[in-house]
């Protein structure tokens, strides 16, 4: 598995591009890492990469998921999971059934389906917690959660925008390595969205420096 | 905002400007007008309308009449034009879409114990909201024979202005219009039209669709209804008397099975009902329906002037003739303004007001005072006055059949819903 | 009891007094007259005779289930239209239809119809709708071959079908504006993103996560959209079957009967009608928990390929056919004001007139003055109130807080006419007999709750850092409540004054039976025209009645961005 950049920008309505063309290749397991002034565009390069951008603009450029063109497939088809800053755990659901939400479907069977919600609550260290509401959760509990949620559902690859931003600095640092050994595990790359040049070089992986066009 | 608070504030300032004027002018303005009505009336009852003219300047009548009519709404305001200008009474037009609601506001106000300063000073009415407030005392005389003007009427015991759907009026209300039930039918649509009820049945048969009436608990659904009923039952005499539930059951048995007939070649199958008249009239306007009704012979005459009816609209009557009663106006017993309410009912007698709303170009509606009493200047007014192609004349009406006892009303709707709501 | 938060226990008196014990005293005086005490025509003595009676009256049954299916349909209908339309709102799909660029301009479509009073859309629907009514004539006869319009029960049909398109079409835009309100408190677009990326498509994660989250925040206008719809008396009037009709007009025919008798039947069938809503409300409840509930248990499935399509499409057609169905009423209402004569089949006005309106502009009719004078004092009446309200909420903290809202919103949820004649006769007791006063009174019961309606939701997510940064640099709480609060929330706080104008203009029971006919109004000018023949005049009030609010919620709209302008 592997996501391909190919000189990729995002335009707006007026033709003008957000920065300068980004060409990467990001293998299976890799963490790489995007970084770059704070309003320079990180998040829409990932929102253009999953394929949320508004319709005031446009994508120039390709992106390549296992050497096929999705830059223009529906978001639904596109199985690449995203994380953003806050957990955004819906709280009609239990922690349980935020996670069976992510589930993918390919899993059947109601038993085996629980069975793995509590396999990867044991993951992240939230035995019993299948019955909570989201809210009673600390930041965070409620970041393994998501993260979690978004690796059950099996993308081909995941986009973090700052997901551990709003975490103290030692749960930033725990939180890190879970994703890291995740990435591995999983064996799918992923694409981390920072502004801390710490947690690019814990990454280990490919860098991208976006700068204004 | 600021404009019309202004604006209500100037009325109230003119207003009283107006009294004061007027109350130092008063025996001017009065004299004036006022001999003529007097002078065959004896002194006492001269110096007690004097005293309620006096009364009643500066008062405003609240008059609670049915507003679905604009040219009766019209005639309403100009009504209040005149009695302001002459006497300083002013008519607000209390706009009703039924005369049941003003009962109700009566009946509500002695409910709480208001019996002096209530909001209805005067009430449009007849037949069944007649008898229900004579019934529960809730009207103010008798006080016909305090008007000057009723010395147009003809006031004799069986005559039309004495009785009110056979209920004495005992003084209680005035007469200002006359009635006549007639239908009206698209002549350009309709070219024999059915003179008789059992020639309905067949017309219907042959039309399906084409005929309604409005509904039964509308004025206008009753009276088609007894229309039928004085036409197909054995002994219409039978009706003058209140009912009872053997003369009822024999009266309208041959009235059931004629309606059981024709129901089904009714629009929409006699399952739904204009609500009222004026909604049958729009139908047959639009061509939904090709026979309407009305209470009025000048309706489609007042309808095309209007632009409301298309101009081949003409008036039908029955051969045996048509139902015929007259619209009064009544005084709670409690009205805050009854001075005021007596001068607006006099002034709607006067010989000029009845011709006036007589006209075709203003309501069209006949006279109610007695010909045999106008001298030949007053006469003369009303030969002069313009007339119409779709306006019949009082003999194309040929005669007026006797509303029946009230209690028969009563009966007959609550039989029809017994019988025919789903 | 502390001496220190007299505003608070100040504001919760005259709640009580003002709306509480109104409404309560209403019911209560109703509710007599139902077990046979009405002094005023001689009845003394408890008795069930008039619940005898109630069911004797034929055709009982049939206006119940004419009410609950006009109730029920008309709110399933226009919050399912309204869910949909909100996640038109936010779908973001790379094919632009012509449709899809409307979007932005989906409020200022709306709002006309928001502001057009109910009984404006149901006389210019009833018009639009009829056999012979402009629809058929647009298509008579070149299509239909109709030279006379055809015997079809298209309006006031026996099932109360167009009685509920009407209901609808005037609900819609209220929920859909609530909705999309209301959403502005859930992080939509990210939450749709995550979904999406999960797989889902946007109808699934709309229906599975949004609307679960949305409709908690919408539940109360819902509510008030089932009392409404339950409980209408113009719109039943002027849509409804009348042979027998629902079960609201019904009651209100029985309390205007010339037998004053059926007064007491009359007040049994309010109690009854009161109690029917109750149990709707009740029962709506219920299903919603159940759906709810069974959908949260359906999500562990995980299934993505929820079968929506067949769903969506009749949404996608029924959405612009009920948009354009609205403003198509009120142009109908616009072309009979303008007309002379207007004869099937023609598809526009045979002959013109502008008679009606150089009348009204000569001649100011009293009904809009009065219109304006309620509407102008009891909307800013009830927007002091709730600003009142609120800020001794946040001042002073609210332990009753769940408990007044409830109260406030009292007179919404409960039918206007089972505690309305009782009002009266309560009225008339103090000797405040159909003064303008009266009237404002009765008014604010409904034009205050549907102020707050509007406000509440944007005064709470005011972010209060704003107001404690301001107390920081030694603001005093005064100035912090005019230059903070007030300010920041210019736009919804005159939104909030423009939808109390729209509440006011719109009533009609309250007008009619408060104002014992002394206090004139639009509606009631617009309603009672109605049951006339004169189109053309109804068309010249009716449009009135529905230019008044959108002249309110005009300047509502454009005097926060002049501001802003300004600035």
């Amino acid at each position: 598995m592997s996501l391909e950049l190919r000189s990729l920008s995002v335009t707006t309505s007026t033709h003008v591009s957000l920065f300068t063309a980004v060409d990467i290749v990001i293998a299976s397991g890799e963490v790489a890492c995007v970084m770059g002034p704070s309003g320079v565009g990180k998040s829409t390069l990932l929102n253009a990469i999953g394929g949320h951008l508004s319709t005031h603009f446009s994508v120039t450029g390709e992106v390549l998921l296992n050497g096929e063109k999705v830059t223009h497939k529906p978001v639904v088809e596109r199985q690449i999971g995203i994380l953003f800053q806050d957990p955004l755990l819906f709280p009609h659901l239990t922690v349980g059934d935020n996670l069976a939400f992510g589930l993918s479907s390919n899993v059947i069977g109601s038993k085996n389906r629980r069975a793995q919600i509590e396999q990867a609550l044991e993951q992240a260290q939230l035995q019993n917690f299948y019955h909570r509401n989201p809210a009673t959760l600390s930041g965070g509990q409620q970041s393994r959660v998501a993260l979690m949620r978004a690796l059950l559902a099996q993308p081909q690859v995941l986009l973090l925008d700052e997901p551990f931003s709003k975490l103290d600095l030692e749960l930033r640092h725990t939180m890190r390595e879970f994703l890291f050994a995740q990435a591995k595990q999983r064996n799918i790359p992923m694409l981390l969205a920072t502004h801390e040049p710490a947690e690019a070089q814990a990454a280990n992986g490919p860098l991208v420096i976006l700068m204004p066009a | 905002m600021t404009l019309h608070v202004n604006s209500i504030l100037t009325k109230r300032l003119g207003m009283m400007l107006s009294l004061l004027t007027v109350s130092l002018l008063s025996p001017l303005s009065y004299s004036s007008t006022s001999t003529t009505e007097v002078a065959s009336t004896n002194a006492s009852d001269a110096n007690l309308w004097q005293q309620n003219l006096k009364q009643a300047a500066g008062e405003t009548v609240y008059w609670h009449a049915w507003g679905g009519d604009v040219r009766t709404n019209d005639f309403i305001t100009w009504v209040g034009e005149q009695t302001e200008a002459l006497y300083d009474v002013k008519v607000k037009h209390v706009k009703l879409s039924s005369t049941a609601e003003a009962v109700t506001q009566v009946v509500a106000e002695k409910a709480a114990g208001e019996n002096t300063n209530g909001a209805v000073d005067m009430i449009w009415i007849n037949g069944p909201n007649f008898l229900a407030m004579k019934k529960q005392q809730l009207l103010h005389g008798p006080f016909v024979n305090q008007l000057p003007n009723s010395k147009y009427l003809d006031l004799s015991p069986n005559s039309a202005a004495s009785v009110d759907f056979t209920e004495a009026v005992a003084g209680l209300e005035v007469p200002w219009r006359l009635a006549r039930f007639v239908f009206i039918v698209d002549s350009k649509r309709v070219q024999q039209a059915p003179l008789s009820m059992a020639k309905m049945l067949t017309w219907a048969q042959q039309n399906p669709g084409r005929l309604t009436h409005p509904v039964i608990s509308n004025f206008m659904g009753t009276t088609f209804l007894k229309q039928a009923l004085i036409e197909l039952t054995p002994d219409p005499s039978v009706l003058q008397q209140p009912v009872n539930e053997q003369s009822f059951a024999t009266a309208t048995a041959p009235l059931w099975r004629w309606y059981d007939a024709i129901k089904p070649h009714l629009w929409r199958a006699g399952k739904s009902f204009p609500e009222n008249e004026s909604i049958q009239q729009q139908m047959l306007s639009d061509g939904e329906i090709d026979i309407a009704m009305a209470f009025d012979p000048a309706a489609p005459a007042a309808g095309i002037a209007s632009g409301l009816l298309p101009t081949s609209a003409r008036v039908f009557v029955p051969s045996q003739g048509t139902l015929g009663n007259i619209s009064f106006v009544a005084i709670p017993y409690n009205a805050s303004h009854t001075a005021g309410a007596k001068v607006v009912a006099n002034f709607l007698l006067q010989p000029e007001t009845q011709a006036h709303m007589q006209n075709i170009d203003v309501l069209g509606s006949f006279s109610v005072l007695d010909p045999n009493k106008l001298d030949a200047q007053q006469a003369q007014v009303f030969a002069t006055l313009p007339s119409s192609e779709a306006l019949p004349t009082l003999v194309d009406l040929g005669p007026t059949l006797l509303e029946p006892h009230a209690s028969w009303t009563t009966q007959l709707k609550q039989h029809w819903s017994q019988r025919y709501s789903q | 009891m502390s001496l220190s938060s007299w505003p608070k226990w100040l504001m919760l008196t005259a709640l009580a007094v003002g709306i509480l014990v109104p409404v309560l005293a209403g019911l209560g005086e109703t509710i007599w007259a139902a077990f046979g005490i009405l002094p005023a025509i001689g009845r003394h003595t408890l008795s069930v005779d008039a619940w005898h009676q109630l069911f004797e009256l034929p055709g009982l049954v049939t206006s119940l289930r004419l009410s609950l299916v006009s109730g029920f349909g008309a709110t399933l209908v226009s919050l399912m239209l309204a869910l949909f339309g909100s996640a038109w709102v936010y779908h973001t799909s790379e094919k632009e239809s012509s449709l899809s660029r409307l979007k932005p301009f989906s409020q200022a479509i709306l709002v006309p119809i928001l502001a057009a009073p109910h009984a404006a859309i149901a006389i210019g629907l009833a018009f639009l709708l009829a056999p012979s009514g402009w629809l058929a004539r647009l298509f008579s006869p070149w299509l239909t071959a109709w030279d006379l319009p055809p015997n079809l029960a298209t309006v006031q049909d026996l099932w109360g079908l167009s009685l509920t398109l009407g209901l609808i079409i005037k609900e819609l835009p209220f929920l859909w504006l609530v909705s999309l309100v209301a959403l502005k408190q859930i992080d939509v677009s990210r939450q749709l993103n995550l979904t999406q990326s999960m797989g889902y498509s946007h109808t699934a994660a709309w229906c599975k996560i949004i609307v679960p989250q949305l409709y908690p925040l919408i539940r109360l206008p819902v509510f008030v959209v089932l009392v409404y719809a339950l409980s209408t008396v113009d719109m039943a009037q002027l849509l409804g079957p009348n042979n027998p009709p629902t079960l609201a007009l019904a009651t209100m025919r029985w309390y205007n009967d010339t037998n004053v008798q059926l007064l007491l039947p009359a007040s049994a069938a309010s109690v009854l009608l009161g109690v029917l809503i109750a149990a709707s409300v009740l029962l709506w409840e219920v299903v919603v928990r159940t759906v709810m509930f069974t959908s949260k248990v359906m999500i562990r499935s995980g299934d993505r390929t929820g079968k929506y399509s067949i769903f969506t499409g009749v949404l996608t057609t029924a959405l612009p056919i009920t948009v354009m169905l609205g403003l198509l009423s009120l142009l109908v209402l616009a072309l009979w004001s303008i007309t002379w004569r207007w004869s099937f089949p023609d598809a526009l006005p045979t002959s013109w007139s502008y008679n009606y309106w150089l009348q009204l502009i000569t001649n100011v009719p009293l009904a809009l003055q009065h219109s304006l004078i309620v509407a102008l004092i009891s909307s800013g009446l009830a927007l002091t109130l709730a600003i009142a309200w609120l800020e001794v909420q946040d001042r002073f903290g609210g332990h009753f807080y769940k408990i007044t809202l409830w109260f406030i919103y009292l007179p919404l949820l409960v039918p206007q006419i089972a505690f309305l004649y009782g009002l009266k006769v309560g009225f008339l007791r103090l000797g405040l007999n159909g003064s303008m006063m009266t009237v404002m009174w009765a008014h604010l019961l409904f034009v205050f709750p549907y102020t707050m309606l509007s406000l509440v939701d944007s005064w709470r997510a005011l972010d209060k850092r704003y107001v404690q940064v301001a107390t920081s640099l030694g603001r005093s709480s005064w100035s912090c409540f005019w230059r903070i609060k007030l300010s920041l929330l210019l736009r919804p706080l005159l939104l909030a004054w423009a939808i109390g104008i729209a509440v006011s203009i719109s009533q009609y029971l309250p007008t009619l039976m408060i104002g014992a006919g002394r206090v004139e109004s639009l509606t009631i000018e617009a309603v009672s025209l109605a049951s006339g023949a004169d189109r053309r005049l109804v068309g010249v009030y009716g449009l009135l009645q529905a230019l008044v609010p959108l002249l309110a919620y005009s300047f509502a709209l454009l005097l926060p961005r002049l501001v802003a302008l300004k600035k």
